[in-house]
């Protein structure tokens, strides 16, 4: 079975794996790390949003082998010691979240968007979401989270996530 | 005030685990040795189980175990069944076709069980899944539900014209006399169109067995962990009541499809007691399109007779509901109990008459989804309502205010057995009217025009009946359980609450709302107060949750078991104070001595109370209450949606561009979290009106939306801004609380909201899901009648 | 999923090599398309080829008069390319059409056109610019190289190394997407190119193909007023759940209407 090695969350790990093994099965199996989730069999739901170096993709149409190297971001390595990310203090704030569920993913894919545009447009954002399902929220609170952490964001400039 | 304290938009404590990716769902659990479960599904939507052939798979690799329905019979594995008993007009009981937990003679939908593969891994599973041989004999599917009734097929063998029940409601005399007196009738033909739920965490069970203690866990995405454990052992037989435990951990969204019991976690939970391992079964999306009961799927032929005023006079409905292949754990309540009773809407109709035909069919069973039965009555009388109006020329809003039950009629016995308890209707109407600027719509409409889009208003006043339910109403009318609620607070040395509830949270917010609760009734902070829920080993048996009745109901047995609380400590404090109970009062999480300052915190009498150095004699140590509610009524939850409406008249796509929700939920313990439900749901009903549909092919029975490639869901970019305001509101005399219930209001009142709208806009009515191509359709029709056909 | 081998090569050759090596073996680009097909079991390759660490198929670089997209290169890249933007907008368009964004950051220009799903939308953009498809063996014009549903001109072991894309005077894309999967239901490219008007359409056949009628209309008059005298014939379209033949065929004239209107600027 091939070997892969990667950072996830800033951490080295190696495991091996069949190769049909997909990048979320990998972090929720082999790493123990099920705050990724899965919410359909299509590439549609962005429950599993990651990012892999600094770009987010659907953890569910990425074999692990096709990651070997790389770095990996998952809603587990958001927050730095302790302190949430703007965006997940938002998303609290504004209760972006009711289940649960989507959340994760929806984190991941809003932090790309604020890592490109500071400030997006509430339009930009409603539009970025499209690779992200949400069955609970109505999607106005999560894009009400998403523009203020936009905000803080660029009151307070993070460290590179 | 309390800080936390009800009313206060405070944000949720369950919401840390959620953002840090620390949320702890079904599949998030794993036990050491756990196998597989895959099920076999059917891939005919009718047809005859000839053979299966086990042995094509058992030398298969990681393949332990093969169980099929006639393995389940063997072990004595009851067949699901429905909580719900519906006679028929003519008296004579349901007729419910025997569902069991994996198909024997027959398989009547696509997606129906009939084997389960135990491997090692998912994937040997899903090997031998694919491998197994089973022959069938194709049998003709009954698909349509309008042709049902004359189908040549028939779905259970032993049930003429595939016919569950025939029955009826209201008066029809009156209804008649009303009708031949009118000045005028409006009828129309309505679909409500068949939904799948589509919680984003697809179901999941995980199933241990103890032989030490003789004992199964079932972890499992339930609404209603209690109501699983008393159904699976006192008709599955899986194990004693006692003998078996269900935890439903974090679960990823539910809106009535995690409420039923299903074949999959009996035979889940059966597999691992069997082979003494753990087992372990997830959903796949596409799957669960087919496997979790869906929702809705009425046709409707409506008719109601108004004065030349405007005044309705009378309503008659004639409904054919889809019930899929098997009766589902409530499916017999939600198109009638959970309906026709909605029927009179916020409005004074003298008389109702509803009948209602339930089919089955070879599609996948349909049982409660978000409002259950009342998104489908409040859309038969909002259209209704609308078309009306237009008959006679009627300013819509108006016509409305002519027939609201007018505020001082409280409590008002409608014709369908309902009493509301309280409403201000007409305010909500206004306010909301206000906030959409009603009146300057012309002005937007025609802005719209010379940008050549065609713009629409809508209006839709809504009723919801929640706080499901009377236990004594719900049981003469047909219901298998009690439906009340308990809860059991109490105290620990420190000071601190732990609250136990046989509610569950999956979404609602519960973990923050009943702190809040606590907090106000016992005085203390808010961040003390932790609430423990879905588990059947920690927490008191409890009905669990849907139909928006957690707050009102479950919410209402924690202030009564708070309360016994108080009065104990009542007790104690008088003891320790050295004064008579009677001159003890509390306030804020303090006992004084009327007129004194002499006090003692609750703290300090918790501690007294289990460490009883000083006690009164008499009285038992330890601070804890439990209590049950069983509420006098429901609650009626009212208000109004506007919504307006951009059609593209090139390509009939419609944009929802403005939305005002006044909702009267009577009193709200967290804004932040009832609007976040109305946002919720309003979308799953703009979903409804817009986009969602789950088409069968009407010859083979395939479900053609099996997946979100076909099945449309509502995107971030299909929804607008949300205007949400809570009217001054009724509070619900139903409970001491006074609220009401919030989480269904959305998906009843948007429906027709947005179809109003649209009818506004183009000028015809269309069917739900108003696709582009059903709008530009109609819009065809009324531009180029001749190239109508 | 089925279980298969899986190579990273480092090279095009390395790549064709193993292609030619293991008759059952497929590429992997983006996997956008293939990896959603075999965790349904709908194929089941013996390997794997992934595409990834071959630097060379990665990029975009001005060539002549045009622009030349690696195979390899996600739709993203072609969104957000200020080149694209400068030389070819519509393409940038067209590609941030695509899905949605984690679709574009892994989905290729060559995995795209290498799948020719009837409802894809850079099969327009290829055929309505009159591109030319690069591979390991030859160069093939667009309008040989979609051959029918789900059929290209590729051989077994040829690769797609990069599409060249001459610059149109002016081009534009307007898509009609399916509301569940975001695929076009229609999508209708304009471009007005040095060897005349080109119009492709996407979603609505069962593969790309031009609209003669309407590409003659606008050599007459390049405005949105020339569809208006061209007919649309349903007979040859697809219908499905999501659209009807007749709808489809409506749509192109309304989707071929604002394209003209978006060249136009
Ligand atoms: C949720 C979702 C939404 C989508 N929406 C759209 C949309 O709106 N419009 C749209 O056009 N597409 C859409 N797609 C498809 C997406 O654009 C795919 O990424 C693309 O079609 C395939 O590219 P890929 O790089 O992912 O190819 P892969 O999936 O890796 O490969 C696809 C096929 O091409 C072959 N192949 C790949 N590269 C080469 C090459 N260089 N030479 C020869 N053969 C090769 C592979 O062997 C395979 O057979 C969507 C996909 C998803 C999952
Ligand atoms: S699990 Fe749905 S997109 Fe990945
Ligand atoms: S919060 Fe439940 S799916 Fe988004």
């Amino acid at each position: 079975m091939p070997q892969v090695r990667m950072r996830v969350n800033g951490r080295e790990v190696s495991g091996e794996v069949e190769p049909r093994t997909l990048l979320v099965e990998f972090l929720r199996e082999h790493l123990g790390l099920t705050g990724t989730h899965v919410g359909c069999d299509t590439s549609q739901c962005g429950c599993c949003v990651v990012h892999v170096d600094g770009r987010s993709v659907k953890s569910c149409t990425l074999l692990a082998v096709q990651c070997d190297g790389a770095e990996v971001l998952t809603i587990e390595g958001l927050a730095r010691n302790g302190e949430l990310h703007p965006l997940q203090r938002a998303f609290h704030e504004c209760h972006g979240l009711q289940c649960g569920f989507c959340t994760p993913g929806m984190i991941m894919s809003a932090l790309e968007l604020l890592q490109r545009n500071p400030s997006p447009s509430e339009g930009e954002v409603r539009a970025w979401l499209e690779g992200n399902l949400c069955r609970c929220t109505g999607y106005h609170n999560i894009v009400r989270a998403i523009l203020r952490a936009a905000e803080e964001m660029r009151e307070a400039p993070q460290p590179a996530a | 005030m309390v800080e936390k304290g009800i009313g206060q938009p405070v944000p949720r404590k369950e919401d840390r685990r959620f953002v840090t990716g620390r949320g702890r769902y079904t599949d998030d659990i794993n036990l050491p040795g756990q196998l597989h479960a895959v099920f076999v599904r059917s891939p005919h939507a009718h047809a005859r189980i000839r053979r299966i052939d086990k042995d094509s798979v058992l030398g298969m690799p990681g393949v332990v175990a093969v169980l099929t329905g006639a393995d389940a019979e063997a072990d004595g594995i009851g067949p699901l069944i429905c909580g719900w008993m519906i006679h028929s007009r003519d008296g004579s009981p349901m007729k419910m076709g025997t569902h069991r937990v994996l198909a024997t003679d027959k398989v009547r939908y696509v997606g129906d069980r009939v084997a389960c593969i135990v491997a090692e891994t998912p994937h040997q599973a899903r090997d031998a899944a694919e491998a197994l041989v089973v022959e069938y004999e194709e049998l003709e599917p009954v698909v349509d539900l309008a042709t049902a009734h004359d189908a040549p097929a028939r779905v259970h063998d032993d049930i003429p014209h595939n016919l569950c029940y025939d029955w009826e409601l209201g008066d029809r005399a009156a209804v008649d006399e009303a009708f031949a007196r009118a000045a005028k009738v409006v009828s129309l033909d309505l679909t409500n169109n068949r939904l799948v739920p589509n919680a984003m965490e697809p179901r999941a069970a995980l199933a241990a067995y103890d032989p030490g203690k003789d004992e199964i866990t079932l972890y499992l995405t339930s609404q209603n962990p209690h109501v699983h454990r008393l159904v699976m052992s006192a008709f599955n037989n899986i194990a004693p009541e006692h003998k078996l435990r269900v935890v439903a951990p974090d679960v990823g969204g539910g809106f009535g499809s995690k409420i039923f019991i299903y074949g999959e976690e009996c035979v889940v939970a059966w597999a691992a007691r069997r082979l003494g391992r753990p087992v372990k079964w997830r959903e796949e999306r596409s799957e669960a399109f087919l496997a979790d009961a869906h929702g809705r799927d009425h046709l409707t032929h409506a008719e109601m007779a108004v004065d030349e005023d405007g005044r309705i006079l009378a309503l008659r409905v004639d409904t054919k509901a889809n019930l899929g292949a098997y009766m589902s754990t409530f499916s017999s309540a939600i198109p009638t109990y959970l309906y026709a009773p909605l029927l009179s809407g916020q409005y004074r109709i003298p008389a109702i008459y509803a009948r209602v035909r339930t089919y089955y069919t070879n599609t996948t069973p349909v049982d409660a989804y978000r409002g259950a039965g009342r998104p489908e009555a409040c859309y038969v009388v909002e259209t209704l309502v609308d078309a009306a109006a237009r008959e006679l020329g009627l300013d819509r809003a108006e016509i409305r205010r002519r027939n609201f039950i007018p505020k001082d009629a409280f409590p008002y016995e409608t014709p369908v057995i309902m009493t509301y308890d309280s409403g201000d209707y007409a305010t909500c109407l206004e306010r909301a009217l206000e906030l959409a600027d009603y009146a300057g719509f012309e002005q937007r409409r025609r802005e719209a025009a010379a940008r050549g889009k065609l713009r629409g208003i809508g209006i839709a006043c809504y009723i919801e009946a929640c706080g499901i339910a009377p236990s004594q109403a719900a049981i003469s009318l047909g219901a298998g359980v009690g439906l009340w609620e308990s809860a059991e607070v109490r105290f620990t040395h420190t000071g601190k609450v732990q609250v136990f509830t046989g509610t569950h949270t999956h979404g609602q917010g519960h973990e923050t709302t009943f702190s809040q609760l606590v907090a106000e009734a016992l005085g203390v902070p808010f961040e003390d107060v932790e609430v423990i829920h879905g588990d059947t080993a920690a927490t008191p048996v409890g009905m669990g949750t849907y139909g928006s009745r957690s707050q009102a109901v479950g919410g209402e047995a924690i202030l009564r078991a708070c309360n016994k609380i108080i009065e104990k400590g009542k007790k104690i404090a008088a003891h320790l104070l050295e004064a008579s109970d009677a001159d003890i009062e509390f306030e804020a999480g303090t006992f004084r001595v009327k007129g004194t300052d002499r006090q003692k915190t609750i703290q300090e009498v918790a501690f007294a109370a289990y460490v009883p150095s000083s006690y009164p004699p008499d009285l038992e140590p330890g601070l804890e209450a439990s209590a049950f509610f069983d509420p006098p009524n429901f609650t009626f939850p009212s208000g109004t949606y506007v919504c307006e409406v951009e059609v593209d008249p090139e390509t009939g796509q419609v944009s929802v561009e403005k939305w005002v929700a006044v909702d009267d939920f009577g009193r709200v313990i967290n804004p932040l979290i009832v609007e976040g439900q109305v946002h919720g749901g309003v979308v799953q009903g703009l979903g409804q009106a817009l986009l969602e549909h789950a088409i069968y092919d009407r010859e083979s029975g395939q479900l053609l939306t099996g997946s979100f490639m076909d099945y449309a869901m509502p995107r971030a970019d299909h929804v607008p801004d949300f205007v949400v305001e809570f009217a001054p509101g009724s509070p619900s005399p139903s409970n001491s609380l006074g609220a009401k219930g919030a989480g269904e209001a959305g998906a009843i009142g948007a429906p027709p909201a947005i179809m109003n709208a649209i009818w506004d806009a183009i000028g015809v009515r269309v069917e739900m899901p108003a696709t582009p191509e059903r709008v530009w359709r109609a819009l065809q029709s009324v531009r180029m009648p001749q190239a109508a056909e | 999923m089925y279980a298969f081998d899986y190579h990273r090569p480092q090279s095009l050759d390395e790549a064709a090599r193993l292609l030619r090596e293991r008759p059952e073996a497929k590429l992997l680009a983006g996997g956008h398309t293939l990896l959603p097909t075999l965790k349904q079991r709908l194929a089941q390759p013996s390997d794997l080829v992934d595409l990834g660490a071959i630097a060379e198929l990665r990029g975009i670089r001005e060539e002549g008069n045009g622009l030349t997209i690696g195979a390899a290169t996600p739709h993203g890249e072609v969104e957000t390319s200020e080149l694209v933007r400068r030389l070819i907008p519509a393409l940038a368009e067209l590609a941030g059409e695509i899905g949605d964004p984690q679709v574009r950051n892994r989905g290729t220009l060559g995995g795209s056109i290498a799948n020719n799903d009837p409802a894809a939308d850079w099969p327009a953009g290829v055929v309505g610019c009159g591109a030319v498809v690069r591979t390991t063996r030859r160069e093939i014009a667009a309008d040989d190289f979609f051959t029918g549903m789900c059929e290209t001109a590729l051989e077994p072991d040829e690769i797609i190394t990069a599409v060249h894309f001459p610059r149109p005077k002016r081009a534009g894309y307007a898509k009609f997407p399916n509301p569940a999967s975001r695929y076009a239901v229609v999508g209708v490219f304009v471009a007005e190119t040095d060897d005349g008007v080109r119009v492709a359409v996407t979603g609505a056949g069962p593969c790309v193909f031009r609209l003669t009628a309407l590409e003659q209309a606008l050599t007459a008059d390049f405005t949105p007023n020339a569809v208006d005298g061209i007919e649309v014939d349903a007979a040859e379209l697809n219908a499905d759940i999501h659209a009807s033949a007749d709808y489809r065929a409506h749509l192109v004239k309304v989707m071929a209407k604002r394209a003209i209107q978006k060249a136009l600027g």
